[in-house]
């Protein structure tokens, strides 16, 4: 399954977090490389969704669709910030 | 400036197709009328949802083709093993339902304010936001100095090809071709690499704004060529739709 990266799940991502995310901030909870969302390494095999840092390939958030609902896992990530949020 | 932010989730609605364009042999463009459209950005994109008779769904994100203030449209290339893009590209006629939300997508965008000068690098089917950036530049007026390179398998695969040919007045325009050219051909030939990088791109000195678009391996090449040259990793934005695709 070939990568591609977060720009392609922004739809998922408004699905989650209920606003766009590609051009929010994340830090790797393992290396600490922050860079935008939309700029991390996306493996998609449905039904699930793997987002890996672009530093050190660690794994900072999976989402996996089932029965009307998106499980995620967020637990790779030190933060995630939206530009322009206070 | 209204962000997707602002405007709440997303809502699957059915569009109407208003018309459907051949591109090249197997790309085209297909402009969609659906019932709300907020408008979008340049560089923006859109899901398509198609459903099958035992209702098993596919998804896919297509790069919307037009400037904002012009009718929504993608552009589409058929890939042989593609569960979508062979029924988008060669069954999907006028006047057709297609399931679609959108627009998607804060970072892969540019905005006059943004300025330049613009430096965007297309592989293949990555033309197709940076011909709505180079668009909106148009009908903006903006006068932020754009230099495309656009890499394509041949000259035949060129989407867009009559259209980024009238372009002046602050833009340039060159093509790399990869797998064969024209005779006479006085264009760039083979994938880029720092030496086109190096020839083609401005200076980092006017502080460039680049936009990659395209196979993951292109805009790595490309990206990492970018910032070599010293160009600032904030100010150089990608896209990568996998595959090796064409380019």
């Amino acid at each position: 399954m070939d990568a591609v990266d977060g720009n392609a799940i922004g739809g998922l991502l408004i699905d989650v977090f209920g606003t766009d995310m590609t051009a929010a901030s994340s830090t790797c909870a393992t290396c600490g490389a922050s860079r935008p969302v939309a700029e991390l390494v996306v493996y998609r095999q449905a039904p699930g969704t793997v987002v890996r840092c672009r530093t050190c390939g660690s794994v900072l958030m999976v989402f996996v669709r089932a029965h009307g609902a998106i499980g995620t896992d967020l637990t790779g990530l030190a933060s995630l910030s939206q530009p322009g949020s206070a | 400036m209204a962000r997707t932010a602002l405007r709440g989730r997303l809502t699957w609605q059915v569009a109407t197709v208003a018309s459907v364009t051949r591109e090249t042999a197997s790309v085209v463009t297909i402009e969609l009328d659906p019932p709300h459209w907020p408008g979008h950005r340049a560089g923006q994109h859109l899901d398509v949802r198609l459903t099958a008779e035992d209702g098993y769904t596919a998804e896919r994100e297509y790069s919307i083709a037009s400037a904002p203030g012009e009718p929504v449209a993608i552009t589409v290339e058929r890939l042989e093993d593609g569960e979508v893009s062979p029924y988008l590209t060669g069954e999907l006629r006028a006047g057709d339902e297609l399931e679609m939300r959108g627009p998607v997508g804060g970072y892969f965008v540019w905005e006059p304010g943004d300025g330049g000068p613009l430096l965007l690098l297309a592989g293949g089917s990555g033309i197709v936001p940076l011909r709505s950036i180079m668009r909106h530049r148009r009908r903006t007026g903006s006068d932020a100095p754009a230099y495309l390179l656009y890499s394509s398998r041949s000259w035949e695969d060129v989407i867009y090809r009559d259209e980024l040919g009238q372009y002046h007045d602050g833009v340039q325009v060159s093509y790399t071709l990869t797998r064969g050219h024209p005779a006479g051909w006085a264009g760039h030939t083979g994938r880029i690499d720092q030496a086109l990088l190096t020839q083609v791109a401005w200076p980092a000195e006017a502080n460039p704004l680049a936009y990659i678009c395209g196979p993951t391996s292109f805009v790595e090449t490309a990206a990492a060529g970018l910032v070599g040259l010293g160009y600032q990793p904030e100010r150089v934005k990608t896209e990568r739709f996998g595959g090796t695709g064409g380019h």
